[in-house]
């Protein structure tokens, strides 16, 4: 089956940033990954084809110039809570980008923001529930 | 009144200072120890260690009783997540946030920060107006009816000189207050007053219309 090709921005080159970016590639998407730190685009593959953009992910004149108002969709999985918060807002509320996800650590925060109406992954509250099913399973 | 501050660096001491002074009640919220420690020393038991944007430390600082939350730590995306978490899980009446970039100002408002003070504007609006030559000052924002005062110097060169206000292309949304002539003297802007060189014009506008206004206070 072959995917609709959709401009993904990633914000934050982290592992799973730079994992996301890989397997979003793979599959044949748009893919720009955002970083405020040049020595995280090490992590991408050398067979990356898309971009890597060096600025912080809060200012909007650089998420313009990383292509925000042409993407599909936007996903902030920097290190910082209120960093992605913040991204994930200016993508969903001034460039008005159709699929916005974020990453916050804090449970109580993912819980607030969902409810604000941002599509948030709590890593904490997800990775604690898999070992609590290993170790009760 | 009962307020909490978060960031207890140079911009949350003053406040803080200041605040009390007034007589409130106040309270800082802090992540490093040694600056909670001197704020204690010097203006008594009032910081409490902990970081302003997780729910638990602004439950124990008491927030659900709290008048107002204003945050000014260094960095926009803390100040602002401490606004958001205070107004919607504790509803904190007011909140305010300092903002270093000023594109931030239009996001925090539509996020429903009620308050976003752009520590970098007020600066360079302060120098803008020490500046002699600039054409336009900011004087002052009224921020929920969209107008703001605006001071225009008149030029010895320019083409509007010894012109009427009536014979002025003004926009619609400005109005003319007060000129001051080079002397200080202030006069009316009547529809028969006569524009001189180095009058000094104060004007309502909208910062929309603020450019045709100068245009046509100064020509082009």
């Amino acid at each position: 089956m072959r995917v609709r090709t959709m401009k993904v921005i990633i914000l934050g080159c982290g592992r799973v940033g730079a994992q996301l970016a890989a397997l979003l590639d793979g599959d044949g998407h748009q893919v720009t990954v955002l970083d405020r730190d040049s020595y995280s685009f090490r992590r991408l593959s050398p067979n990356f084809n898309g971009t890597a953009l060096l600025g912080h992910g809060i200012r909007q004149d650089v998420l313009k110039r990383a292509g925000i108002e042409e993407a599909d969709v936007f996903v902030a999985v920097t290190e910082g809570d209120n960093r992605n918060v913040m991204a994930a807002q200016i993508a969903k509320h001034i460039f008005n980008v159709p699929k916005v996800i974020c990453r916050i650590y804090d449970p109580i925060r993912q819980e607030l923001y969902q409810t604000l109406g941002l599509e948030t992954i709590c890593p904490t509250t997800v990775f604690a529930q898999l070992l609590r099913e290993k170790v009760e399973g | 009144m009962y307020m909490i501050v978060v960031g207890g660096g140079r911009v949350g001491y003053y406040l803080t200072k200041a605040l009390l002074d007034e007589g409130h009640e106040v309270l800082v919220i802090e992540k490093e120890a040694a600056i909670c420690e001197n704020i204690c020393d010097e203006l008594g038991s009032i910081a409490l260690r902990g970081d302003g944007c997780e729910a638990a430390t602004l439950a124990e600082a008491g927030t659900g009783r709290a008048d107002m939350l204003i945050a000014v730590t260094g960095d926009d995306e803390d100040n602002l997540v401490a606004c958001q978490v205070a107004k919607h899980k504790f509803n904190v009446p007011r909140t305010i946030a300092r903002i270093r970039n000023p594109q931030n100002e239009a996001l925090f408002n539509k996020l429903g920060i009620d308050v976003a003070v752009s520590s970098t504007n007020i600066i360079l609006e302060n120098i803008e107006e020490e500046v002699p030559t600039h054409p336009l000052t900011h004087l002052l924002t009224l921020r929920d009816k969209g107008l703001e005062i605006v001071e225009v110097k008149i030029p010895p060169e320019s083409i509007t000189i010894g012109k009427s206000v009536r014979e002025l292309s003004l926009p619609e949304e400005s109005k003319l207050v007060l000129i001051i002539s080079k002397m200080g003297r202030p006069r009316m802007p009547t529809a028969q007053a006569i524009l001189q060189a180095g009058d000094q014009i104060i004007a309502l506008t909208t910062p929309e219309t603020e450019e045709a206004l100068r245009t046509a206070l100064r020509g082009a």
